[in-house]
Order: structure tokens, then C-alpha cells, then sequence
């Protein structure tokens, strides 16, 4: 048995049924391994993409996707997939091939010091030396992926390795690593506080970020809010943990959220963070959620806590523990006046668009579209404007909604949608993009024909980058620099030239027939709807 | 701004030192001073790491060198709380005239001569980094040809119950 033999075999050991990548020499013996394995290979069209498609399918099944590249420029191009990863706390497991371990050092063909190059965007990263290592390097890897905090961890195995003979291969049971030992379990002292706060408070809620998904405690925290009537709002990550028509649920906070969710947050005196990093985009001023308010602040990374604004009460652990534990606590929370209050601010402070009738209205076309998908359909949304009106406007009920809120990577939502796709093939998984997104990944239409994966995607054209013009307009005042798209293809003839079916929306006449003929079949469609350019967010 | 010792047991791995480096300048955490070296178990380095910040930063680098996967134990000191040693040699110019001076200099702050030629020599001190700097500063009055530093070591007081 060889080295790349071993990799195979720690893979099937963990359940991988699919490998994203691009194949390059020192990589070769690792794909001439996994043809004797029943994992389906995936080749992607470019690296970066090979990360996305694994954090789809990781997000969706809550294992960590795999992806495996060749080293130098494989390796390098897929660094923008990892930190994406990283910055959404996604686990994944990136396999790269390297040179042979005894030119380490000495620049040759394709050599890149991926380890270092990738450090600050891991959660680890391992170099193996020697074959025997294998079992326990991956063993350890998808330990550290899944656990804890979630996040990437590359693993960087030279060409001999691949290729040398491993003396007995045994897949450990277990882990042991004396350094890494995370905190899941929240502190009993601290969980009292929290409840001692709970029964005092007039005006609680709960703002609940991407770490409530990754621990899979979205139906804990909504069976919580529920049973003691707490509102809930959410971080751009966390759009999903509760069916986004609950009435206990106010949408998404931030400078790109809804007004009446920032009020509720601002008003409120009792605020518990769940799984989200308080970053700039979701509170714009993290001193002042800390001003006149208790803020609790749930977090599996006690990194996070404190961070950016000191909460009164720290509690460490992962989501479900802690919603679990919170279960079993009895007492009683008055929130009827607030969310009547809520309610008020829901129906006065909702955002009033004015849309021009000669484009199709992005948001209306969004509430329409995932009304219309099916109840557990997968939504990927990509970055820039249509984004924000994704998050803005969605419905989700018993589907999922991903998108990169962290990193904010053009071009995720195509390849990440593949990925959720092919993890679980009978679920309705739609993209949607941008023009200028939808450039950036659009060579994996080929993907999508050659692995026959019914991906439908949904492109917002304008011509423009649609959120650079608009902060453009705002900051400097219509004076647009290097946002332009013209030059694009004409989608009907791309999606012609792969085979892919072909629909253009150009106003909201024909909305719903054109929505129901994109969703009609499980199969790859581009639905094109032209908005107006100069549209805002 | 307060002035924070850190001791770091780490695995004793390469690039593990690159990493918790990297932390740092990553974060944008000051390093005053950085000593490496081996514990009285191999497979375990101790980095003793000086830095310095607010209250926040001071925290933060606490927790972000736990999330580290090569570090094993981090503990955290004032400078009061701790014996602190540097060990520096430095090499002068001498002269005949200041010869004698030199050689009182070193005996008031306990430094040695450890090397000498014609008209050069060697001194070495190990005490706390501020004796350190002192002598650096009265020997700036001759003529200081190169000078190499270790970075500070520290190790907390001994306690009654000390189970570190």
C-alpha cells in the first residue's frame, strides 16, 4: 500500500463520497489511487472554485468537504477558497500535492511553500515527512475541521510520500492531542447568569450568527425563543436558523440589514449574541451594544468573546450545548409589550422600495422566486448587490441560505452550489449571482455538464458591479471608475455553447411563468433578469 | 499600555515558532522580546514572548495564542510577578586610558570579561533587562563595537503550592 493509497482509505474512513480538484504531476498518484475507491471525482475548472464546491458540500451535510490540488500555482490558487473558509468558519479538508520531500527548499518546478503561504488562513496545516504519519495526520485534520470552531485545515504531502510504502496501515479510533482541547460544554455558573438576567429583562433578544448552523442548533434556539417568546434576529451568516416568516423572527441586522432589526437591537436591554463575531458589518458601533444593555455573548471561540466588544456575561461553548442546557432551565420572560413594540417597528420601518417597472425589481423577483421553490431548497447567494437583496428578501422555511459573509469571495455561490448538489442531490439548489460574480465562476458551467449537476442559477444583470457603483454614487458622488461591464457575453449564446436551458426576465410581467418554468425540472438552468443598473440596495 | 509576559509551552515542531510570530504581526501585537528554547522535555519548546497593550490586546493575545493547535500551555505574568533574566555579550573598543574604568564598571554591575585582544573585548551579563540596558548605557560612553541579546526568559515566583 502506498502513501496515496493510505489517503484514500482515511478518506473512505471518514465517510468522503466526493473530491473536488484539478489534478497536476504531484498530485497524480493520490488520483491514480482514488479510481480503485468508489469516491466520485469532481474536476473543477479552476482551484479556487475546488474550495467553494467543498465548502457547499460541508455546509449542507455538516462533515467537512474535501478538495485536492496540485502543488505551486494549484496550491496558490486555491488560497482564496481556504480564506473564505476560514473567514466563514467552514471546515474543509485541502489536500495538496507537493514536490518531492527532498527538493524541498530548492525552488524547483512548481514548488510553493504552501504551509507558510496559507498559515494565517487555517485553522491548521500539516507538511507530511513521512508515510507512516498519514493515518494520524488525517485523523487529527478532520478532528481540528470539525470541532470546535470550524474551519480549513490544508494538508501539503510531496509526490515521494505519495508514492512510498506505508509499513501498516491502521486508521486510529480516536485522537489525541494534548494542545487542542475545545471548550463545547458552557459553564454551568455562567448559564445560571444568563437565566438570572432572562427573568429580569423587559426587552430581550437574541441575535443568533453562522456558529447556530455550524452546531446545528437551529431548531434548539427557535424551540427556546418559542417557549419564552424571545424575538430573534440574525447576522448575514445566520439568515436560516429560524423559517424567515416566523413571527418571532426580525431579519437580518447590520449596515446592509433591516432597520427595524438594528432598533430592536438597539433598544433592547438584554442582548444575547449567539455564534457571531460582532464584526463591522453586522454592528457597526460594538461599543454601543454595549451601552445600556446586558450583552451576553455565546461563542465556541473565546477568541471572539471580548474581541470586539466586552460583553457582561461570557459564555463559552458550542450552540447546541448551551440551548440544550437552557432548555432545562424553568423561568419565565414578559416580552408580550416588546414584541408588540417589534411588530409596530416591523410594519412602520419596513424598507419602502420604488421600482422601475421597465427592469425586473430584484426584490420582489427574490420573495417571488423562493416562495415558489421548493420548502427545503438550498439558496446560494453570491456577493455584491444581489446579496443584499438575497438576504433582504429571501424566504427560507425548511431550506438552507448560504453565502460568504465573512470573506465576501465574488464567485462563491456557483461552485458552492455545486457542491451542495451533488451532497444531496434530491434538494432543489439554486445560485444567484450577479453579472459580475457569475463572470468570476462561470467556467464551471463545463463542470456542471461534465458531472451532470442540475444546478440552477440565477444571474441579476445590470452591466455593472453593482455594489462598487453604488458606494461609487454615495462617496463620490456618480463619479464611477472601473465598474463598467461591458464587453460580457451574451448568456443566451454561453448557455447555449454548454447546453445549458436558457430564460431572460426583462421586466416583472412575466415574473411568476418564467419562475415556474425555471423550476419546473431538476435541471441545469440560467435565468437571466435584467435589472435596472442604477437600482439600489 | 501595560507590559505583559507570556510564557508559551509549544510542540516542539518546525515552523511552530513562525507561527506564533506570525500571530503577532498578523494581529498587529507588539513583540518586545522573544526567547526560544527547549524545556527539560524535548518534544517541548518554552517561548517566553514580551509584549505590551491595552487591556483588550493584552487579553487577546492570551486567547489567540490558546487557539494556536501547537501551543500546549500559555501563562500570562506582570513583570512583578516573575524573575526575569537576559543574557547579553557585548563587544568595546578599549583603550589604556579607560581599561581600568571598564573593569570597575563591570565589577559594580556583576558582568564578566570573557574575551579580550589587544584592543577589544568581550563582556557578558545576565541579569534583568533594565540592569541590561543600564550597562548598555554606560558602556554607549566608550565605544560599543557589536552587542547580542537572548530576549528576556522568565519563570513566575516561587509559591508555597507552586504546580505550575
Amino acid at each position: 500500500m502506498t502513501g496515496a493509497d493510505a489517503i484514500i482509505k482515511c478518506l473512505e474512513a471518514e465517510g468522503v463520497t466526493t473530491v473536488f480538484g484539478y489534478p497536476g504531476v504531484a498530485i497524480c498518484p493520490f488520483y491514480n489511487s482514488i479510481l480503485d475507491s468508489d469516491i466520485r471525482t469532481i474536476l473543477i475548472r479552476t482551484e479556487q472554485n475546488a474550495a467553494h464546491a467543498a465548502s457547499g458540500v460541508s455546509r449542507i451535510t455538516g462533515r467537512p468537504g474535501v478538495c485536492a490540488v496540485t502543488s505551486g500555482p494549484g496550491a496558490t490558487n486555491v488560497i482564496t477558497g481556504i480564506a473564505t473558509a476560514f473567514a466563514d468558519s467552514i471546515p474543509l479538508i485541502c489536500i495538496t500535492g507537493q514536490v518531492n520531500s527532498e527538493l524541498l527548499g530548492s525552488d524547483v518546478f512548481q514548488e510553493a511553500d504552501i504551509t507558510g503561504a496559507v498559515e494565517s488562513f487555517v485553522k491548521y496545516s500539516y507538511l507530511v515527512k513521512n508515510v507512516n504519519d498519514i493515518p494520524r495526520v488525517f485523523k487529527e485534520a478532520f478532528h481540528i475541521a470539525n470541532t470546535g470552531r470550524r474551519g480549513p485545515v490544508l494538508i501539503d504531502v510531496p509526490i515521494d510520500i505519495q508514492n512510498a510504502a506505508i509499513s501498516k496501515f491502521k486508521y486510529p479510533e480516536t485522537v489525541s492531542m494534548r494542545t487542542y482541547k475545545p471548550t463545547v460544554k458552557g459553564n454551568a455558573v455562567q448559564i445560571k447568569k444568563v437565566v438570572k438576567e432572562l427573568e429580569k429583562a423587559k426587552r430581550p433578544i437574541i441575535c443568533a450568527g453562522g456558529g447556530v448552523l455550524l452546531s446545528g442548533a437551529e431548531d434548539d434556539l427557535r424551540r427556546f425563543a418559542e417557549r419564552h417568546n424571545i424575538p430573534v434576529v440574525s447576522t448575514m451568516m445566520g439568515i436560516g436558523v429560524m423559517p424567515t416568516d416566523h413571527p418571532l423572527y426580525f431579519r437580518m441586522v447590520g449596515n446592509n440589514g433591516k432597520a427595524y432589526a438594528n432598533r430592536a437591537i438597539n433598544e433592547s436591554d438584554l442582548l444575547i449574541m449567539v455564534g457571531a463575531r460582532v464584526a463591522d458589518r453586522a454592528v457597526n458601533q460594538p461599543d454601543m451594544i454595549t451601552r445600556n444593555k446586558v450583552l451576553v455573548h455565546i461563542d465556541v471561540d473565546p477568541a471572539e468573546i471580548g474581541k470586539n466588544a466586552g460583553p457582561t456575561i461570557p459564555l463559552v461553548g458550542d450552540a447546541k450545548h448551551i440551548f440544550e442546557d437552557l432548555e432545562n432551565e424553568e423561568f419565565t420572560c414578559h416580552c408580550e409589550e416588546w414584541l408588540n413594540t417589534l411588530n409596530g417597528y416591523r410594519r412602520t420601518m419596513a424598507t419602502k422600495r420604488n421600482p422601475n417597472p421597465a427592469y425586473v425589481d430584484p426584490a420582489a423577483f427574490i420573495m417571488r422566486l423562493t416562495e415558489k421553490m421548493q420548502e427545503d431548497a438550498v439558496y446560494v447567494a453570491d456577493v455584491g448587490q444581489n446579496q443584499i437583496w438575497s438576504c433582504g428578501y429571501v424566504k427560507v422555511r425548511k431550506g438552507k441560505f448560504f453565502t460568504t459573509g465573512g470573506m465576501g469571495t465574488m464567485g462563491y455561490s456557483i461552485p458552492a452550489a455545486m457542491g451542495v448538489k451533488v451532497a444531496v442531490p434530491d434538494r432543489q439548489v439554486v445560485a444567484v449571482c450577479g453579472d459580475g460574480s457569475f463572470q468570476m465562476s462561470m467556467m464551471e458551467l463545463a463542470t456542471m455538464c461534465q458531472h451532470n449537476i442540475p444546478v440552477k442559477i440565477v444571474v441579476l444583470k445590470n452591466n455593472y458591479l453593482g455594489m462598487v457603483r453604488q458606494y461609487q454614487h454615495f462617496t463620490y458622488q456618480d463619479h464611477y471608475s472601473v465598474v463598467d461591464l461591458s464587453g460580457s457575453p451574451d448568456l443566451e449564446k454561453l448557455s447555449a455553447a454548454y447546453g445549458i436551458p436558457f430564460l431572460r426576465l426583462e421586466n416583472m410581467e412575466k415574473c411568476d411563468e418564467t419562475i415556474d418554468a425555471f423550476l419546473k425540472e431538476d435541471t441545469s438552468m440560467l435565468l437571466e433578469c435584467i435589472i435596472d443598473p442604477m437600482d439600489l440596495v | 499600555m501595560k507590559t505583559r509576559i507570556y510564557s508559551v509551552l509549544v510542540e516542539n515542531r518546525s515552523g511552530v515558532l513562525c507561527k506564533v510570530a506570525g500571530l503577532f504581526s498578523r494581529r498587529c501585537f507588539n513583540i518586545d522580546s522573544l526567547a526560544v528554547g527547549e524545556t527539560d522535555d524535548p518534544a517541548v519548546s518554552c517561548m517566553t514572548i514580551v509584549s505590551s497593550g491595552d487591556e483588550r490586546t493584552i487579553e487577546q493575545i492570551e486567547k489567540q495564542l490558546n487557539k494556536k493547535v501547537d501551543v500546549i500551555k500559555v501563562k500570562t505574568f506582570a513583570e512583578q510577578q516573575c524573575i526575569t533574566r537576559e543574557l547579553m555579550l557585548i563587544k568595546i573598543k578599549y583603550n589604556k586610558n579607560n581599561r581600568r574604568e571598564i573593569m570597575e564598571l563591570c565589577e559594580i554591575m556583576k558582568a564578566q570579561i570573557v574575551d579580550m585582544s589587544k584592543h577589544f573585548m568581550m563582556i557578558q551579563i545576565c541579569d534583568e533587562p533594565e540592569r541590561i540596558q543600564l550597562l548598555i548605557k554606560m558602556l554607549q560612553t566608550i565605544s560599543i563595537v557589536e552587542v547580542a541579546r537572548t530576549g528576556t526568559l522568565a519563570l513566575s515566583k516561587c509559591g508555597e503550592n507552586d504546580e505550575h
